[in-house]
């Protein structure tokens, strides 16, 4: 069952202490909720926590023949699904729900389109040979802003994972074992991470025709403020101010300045996201004391 | 303090008997649990219930509730409870209501009620007056203020006298507030910093939440600014 939207007395509330730039959580307006990243035993098993919102990703890699209008390319897949367990808000019909297309587009774009993961090096044997990567998405649960916790723990994962190494004599291919050799960590072009802002419409008392003010932008929204907003401002990029998507939703008119000011705070944001993320997998890769090369 | 598990053999024996929720009678003196959780009893062992802690609210006769009106139906209207199914309150249900004089509520509208039926087959209804004394007592639309939601178990503990979150609040600042079992708490003072603090208190002594005891949410209610 579709829950109702939210009461008039939560609406009024949010939009008159959004009006005195406070949020409901105590944060700024331009802050995130803190992030958690759990890893898994297994390489490319990540648990993403953003406040309430979670999301598990698996990779795991096996070799296929490659497609015959590309044989030099390894195949990545992402598979992602909102199931009733992220929120009673989603329900398990056979066709996905709006939720789930636009989740399931975003993560293409960031994670596949946007050439993070190095296809050509995850070929094998021209033609014959190439890995095959399964990247999939379990979202536990919904406390806001699922697309930018799903990119996150799709992109750590990736980071996370190692496939075996392999050995190509001639036509032979040899599979080495953990055990035997260390895995390889996957060449990864760059990590884009995703933002976004939820953007509230100015009061219309405050409206004048002459003077427009500018919308209120809040990073990271939780469920409330998701649902309330008027408009979101997705934003993927890498912390070296490479921009992979920008996808607005909702009918907010943006200025150029006031599109370039939310790229501004995102880069800052995915420098630190970057940071920290670089932190973690390798404190991680340490104590499952895999060599590192 | 005993955990029980749903099918288990509750060794609750009386004379004048009275089951609480999470606990059915099957036989003749056979008590089972329904629900996982700590078995309680009274002191003289005549009531017991099992307390455990979830989120889905299962609506049961008298409780107070807060809901949020999802539409018209009829002479009412329904309201979401936050239960399996959406509850109906009629346009009489109300102090002073009449064929004339009803109500005026929106789509949206928050209402404070009781639970006046729960039957597992059927809608459950709510009333927002006492039937006998037809006197609103509290209960009624909500207007301003804002609505926490939280897990069951908060919201039962909110409403126990003996809890020091409420009085903590409220030594600092004045405050309304509505406790709905349905984990859903309705809170209104003067400042909007004043509700937001109130609110990040409940959410941070929720056991699902942030779990903090009387001297840690003493604490973080300092480091408030309100």
């Amino acid at each position: 069952m579709r829950p109702p939207s939210p009461s008039i007395p939560e609406k009024e509330f949010l939009f008159s202490t959004l009006e005195k730039s406070l949020r409901l959580d105590g944060r700024g307006l331009i802050e995130m909720r803190p992030l958690e990243l759990t890893f898994g035993e297994e390489l490319g098993h990540v648990d993403c926590t953003l406040g309430k919102t979670r999301v598990l990703a698996q990779v795991d890699a096996k070799m296929v023949r490659p497609l015959p209008e590309r044989p030099f390319e390894g195949i990545i897949s992402v598979h992602s699904e909102i199931s009733p367990m992220a929120s009673p808000e989603y329900e398990s019909t056979g066709r996905p729900s709006d939720e789930e297309v636009a989740l399931s587009r975003m993560l293409d774009k960031v994670i596949r389109r946007s050439d993070a993961v190095d296809r050509e090096a995850l070929c094998i044997l021209a033609g014959q040979r190439v890995w095959h990567l399964r990247l999939t998405i379990h979202c536990l649960s919904d406390a806001g802003n699922l697309l930018d916790c799903a990119c996150m723990a799709g992109m750590v994962a990736l980071r996370h994972f190692r496939r075996p190494d392999v050995e190509v004599i001639g036509d032979e291919v040899t599979v080495h074992p953990p055990s035997s050799r260390a895995p390889v960590p996957l060449s990864l072009h760059h990590t884009p991470f995703s933002l976004t802002f939820a953007l509230f419409a100015p009061s219309s008392s405050h409206t004048n025709i002459s003077s427009q003010t500018a919308p209120i932008t809040l990073l990271d929204p939780s469920l409330l403020e998701q649902r309330l907003a008027s408009g979101t401002l997705s934003l993927a990029l890498n912390a070296q101010r490479e921009l992979c998507v920008v996808h607005k939703a909702g009918g907010v008119p943006l200025t150029p300045e006031e599109v370039l000011s939310a790229v501004n705070i995102a880069v800052q944001k995915a420098k630190e996201l970057e940071k920290m993320v670089d932190a973690r997998v390798r404190e991680d890769w340490a104590m499952k004391k895999i060599e590192v090369r | 303090m005993s955990v029980v598990l749903p099918g288990e053999l509750v060794p609750a024996q009386h004379v004048n008997l009275k089951l609480g929720p999470g606990l059915q009678q099957e036989a003749a003196s056979q008590v089972t649990a329904t629900r996982a959780g700590i078995l309680e009893h009274s002191a003289n062992n005549s009531r017991w219930w099992v307390e455990s802690n979830s989120r889905r609210y299962v609506p049961a006769p008298q409780e107070p509730v807060v809901g949020v009106i999802t539409g018209r139906l009829g002479e009412g209207w329904r309201v979401d409870i936050g239960s399996a199914h959406n509850a109906s309150l009629d346009a009489l249900a109300f102090e002073g209501a009449s064929r004339r004089n009803r109500p005026n509520l929106k789509v949206g509208s928050l209402i404070y009620a009781r639970v006046s039926l729960a039957h597992k087959d059927m809608e459950p209804e709510l009333e927002c007056f006492d039937a006998q004394t037809r006197k609103a007592e509290g209960f009624g639309e909500l207007k301003g203020g804002f609505l926490v939601r939280c897990s069951l178990r908060m919201s039962r503990n909110l409403l126990d006298p003996n809890h020091f979150l409420l009085p903590l609040l409220g030594s600092r600042f004045p405050l309304d507030a509505a406790v709905g079992v349905n984990g859903r708490v309705w809170i209104s003072a003067k400042e909007p910093k004043q509700t937001i603090a109130a609110a990040r208190c409940i959410e941070g002594a929720d056991p699902d939440g942030g779990g903090m005891d009387q001297l840690a949410l003493k604490m973080f209610l300092d480091s408030l600014d309100f």
